[in-house]
């Protein structure tokens, strides 16, 4: 503490002992030729300041802030493992078809069967010999259905003589782009409507946040049910039914992005770099899409790969209640909706049911091994 | 004058809501006498009876019903190419002030005359033309920036939004603010949190200065530092403002530091500027009791020498409920039955020395 009053006496202009390797520090820092003349008595401060303020090697090239979460996304096996399901899942359904072009989505096997079924009718004469027929019926089946996994099927065929692993890159295709189109949605209703009740704060924050708690309060499948039924009435087509059916789901869903990016806004605009910004006369786009939003970002990342999630999730409970996309259109919760009302098929055909659900599992486990590790990678606290 | 009458009756009694009264109404005149004198043309910053109240407590229909008065009637002047060194305890409304005067935080009441313009009432819009001349340097060099952009983006934005030099001269004149403060060419493509405290209020200085200002505010810059590296900053600071030609608020609880770099010195105490004055008066001649206080507790480097150390008794009151009288008269020494009903006046002394304590009014 008592060297601290030694450069307020700026007439002490006495020579100070430097030593040699603190001669060295301070020939780096450009700054010291003045400091010398101003003031010599702060040069034996100088000598503790070795450790703290030797410029950092010009050949060490350290890592931006994304090359440092890219390596410690990396560096993760289970976040790997969730790229390598997502990255395949995505081969699968949005390449797989051009390449394998055997069958189309809703391309029957027509090839059918012939199957031979003996008979063996025991007939007793009226003098007690028995007369034995036997009797070979011939069906021609116009369909290939359940056919069990061949050459010719890879996962064979369903009851209505469609091919399964056709109709599993086509299902995966609907249930893909659908979530990526509703999480994209739902992140930028609710960047915007977040960042705004955050940014302005007052009663436009009151507003969208009593609007969140509402939209929070509503039944999800009563609804999605009501709407469905609409959507019957209204006799759109079956293809599409299943976007009208997100984007209802996506009108309810941003209420819980637009709190994650508010909170982080409110904490964020009290950083004082914030403050230097208004200090520097920044308009405020600038302040937000410039300054706050790329530090939203990380959070916001991780919030959109797990709803990924959830969202295929949703669409596969949809299409099972045959509200989503409807026969002959495939889509995972449909392809498994069969078991429904077949019994026989849920004990006999794995293949049918069995797939696609797998499929699901993997998507799902696939984006939330993904948004884990890059919640992880993007945490700055968790070095390494 | 009102408060005169009450006093010389045999026995005193204070009325303190009379007193109040007048000492208000006193205040309202001096105010509006002093806010239609002309602007001082050497100063570059004036500053008159500036107040800045937050809400602490809002009735339902948003009215306010209780306020923390931040900042009370601080006045000042400071020419340009000085520096006034603002002291005071954590909690006095130092940083509140700075922030107020760059108009970070709206005034509630006086005038900030920069540059012989009165900013007090200027709209965002107008605000944002003259940001470029006033520029702050925050306490903590750690928040103070932004940490997904580069050194050299963080230097060279408030250049480019602000046009201050050619598109194409952008990147060496930035490369030539940060040799000035110390920062070597190849930081420009690093990211602030591969420098240490240090070098990153260097960042924070040559971000400050790439706006050219004549006017900057640092807000405690090396209160967050080793002790050896805040003499570098300070020294920076120095060679700058010569190389520059600025003018330094120098806001610090370190009187050290404050004695080192200033011109004036201004003390604080719970929102209220108890002594203002050249810093060879304050330092030589402190008048106010607290100032005294202060200066008392700065350590003396010779063992031998005893110190008389003035220690204040009890906390500082909390500015939400402040005590009548005199702001101080809770721990001052000296405290009489006047200090604790009547507020004393704000007064020059000595020349450009002034201060705000009845004792030295009866001397």
């Amino acid at each position: 503490m008592e060297d601290r009053n030694i450069p307020m006496n700026e007439e002490n202009t006495e020579a100070v002992l430097v030593d040699a390797v603190n001669e060295e520090t301070l020939t780096e820092a450009p700054d010291v030729e003045v400091e010398k003349a101003e003031a010599a008595v702060t040069e034996q401060l100088e000598t503790e300041s070795e450790d703290t303020e030797v410029p950092l090697d010009k050949n060490v090239r350290l890592m931006s802030p994304m090359q440092m979460v890219i390596r410690r996304f990396f560096r993760s096996k289970l976040s790997i493992v969730g790229l390598v399901m997502i990255v395949s899942l995505f081969l699968f359904s949005f390449f797989g078809p051009l390449v394998y072009t055997r069958w189309g989505e809703i391309e029957l096997d027509e090839s059918g069967t012939v199957s031979y079924t003996p008979n063996e009718i025991v007939i007793t004469n009226p003098d007690g010999t028995t007369t034995t027929i036997y009797q070979t019926t011939e069906r021609q089946e116009k369909d290939n259905y359940l056919a069990p996994p061949s050459k010719d099927h890879i996962l064979g065929t369903d009851e209505q003589g469609y091919d399964v692993f056709t109709r599993l890159m086509y299902g995966g295709r609907i249930s893909l782009s659908v979530s990526f189109i509703a999480v994209f949605v739902i992140t930028v209703l609710g960047v915007i409507l977040g960042g705004i009740a955050g940014y302005f704060g007052g009663v436009v924050d009151n507003v969208i946040m009593r609007i969140c708690d509402v939209l929070m309060c509503l039944p999800g499948i009563p609804i999605l049910l009501i709407i469905s039924t609409l959507l019957e009435a209204a006799q759109v087509d079956a293809k599409y039914r299943i976007y009208w059916l997100m984007i209802y789901l996506t009108l309810f869903s941003w209420p819980g992005t637009a709190r994650l990016v508010r909170g982080q806004i409110l904490s964020l605009r009290e950083q004082e770099y914030m403050v230097a910004a208004e200090a520097m006369g920044y308009s405020t786009s600038r302040k937000i899409f410039k300054h706050l939003v790329p530090n939203v970002m990380p959070q916001l990342i991780v919030q959109m790969t797990l709803s990924l999630g959830s969202m295929i999730l949703y669409e596969a409970t949809l299409s099972y209640l045959n509200m989503g996309v409807k026969a002959p259109y495939a889509a995972w919760g449909t392809m498994i909706n069969v078991i429904s009302t077949n019994t026989d098929i849920l004990q006999n055909n794995f293949n049918v049911w069995g797939a696609p659900g797998i499929c699901i599992v993997i998507a799902v486990l696939g984006f939330n091994f993904i948004g884990d590790g890059l919640r992880d990678a993007l945490d700055p606290k968790s070095r390494r | 004058m009102a408060e005169n009458e009450i006093l010389e009756g045999a026995e005193v009694v204070y009325d303190d809501e009379a007193i109040m009264a007048a000492h208000r109404e006193e205040k309202e005149a001096t105010k509006k006498a002093d806010f239609e004198k002309p602007f001082d043309e050497n100063a570059l910053l004036e500053v008159r009876h500036l107040r800045k109240c937050f809400p602490i407590k809002k009735s339902i229909t948003g009215k306010t019903l209780q306020e923390l008065i931040a900042v009370d009637d601080i006045s000042f002047k400071l020419n340009a190419g000085e520096t006034l060194g603002i002291v005071g305890e954590s909690g006095c409304g130092k940083t509140t002030m700075g922030r107020t005067i760059l108009k970070l935080h709206q005034p509630s009441g006086g005038q900030i005359i920069f540059d012989g313009k009165d900013i007090s009432n200027y709209t965002n819009k107008e605000m944002r033309d003259i940001r470029t001349k006033m520029q702050i340097i925050f306490q903590d060099p750690y928040s103070s920036l932004p940490p997904r952009s580069t050194v050299g983006d963080i230097i060279s934005e408030p250049v480019l939004v602000h046009g201050i030099v050619p598109k194409d001269q952008v990147k060496s004149y930035v490369l030539d603010l940060m040799d000035k403060c110390g920062l070597r060419d190849y930081y420009y493509e690093r990211y602030p949190h591969e420098f240490s405290g240090g070098q990153r209020q260097r960042i924070c200085i040559a971000r400050a200065l790439s706006v050219q200002p004549q006017l900057v505010v640092c807000d405690e810059p090396v209160s967050a530092l080793d002790v050896s590296i805040q003499a570098q900053i300070i020294n920076l600071l120095k060679s700058l403002q010569k190389s520059m030609n600025l003018t330094y608020l120098f806001i610090s609880h370190d009187l050290s530091v404050v004695k080192f770099i200033s011109d004036k010195i201004g003390v604080m105490y719970l929102g209220s500027m108890v002594e203002f004055g050249n810093k060879k008066d304050i330092f030589d001649n402190p008048l106010h009791p607290y100032t005294k206080a202060l200066f008392s507790a700065i350590p003396e480097p010779n063992p031998d020498v005893k110190m008389n150390r003035i220690v204040l008794k009890g906390d500082i009151p909390s500015p939400a409920n402040p005590p009548k009288g005199c702001l101080f008269h809770t721990r001052c020494p000296y405290a009489t039955e006047k200090c604790k009903h009547v507020p004393p006046k704000y007064k020059e002394h000595e020349e450009g020395h002034f201060a705000a304590c009845h004792l030295l009014n009866e001397e």
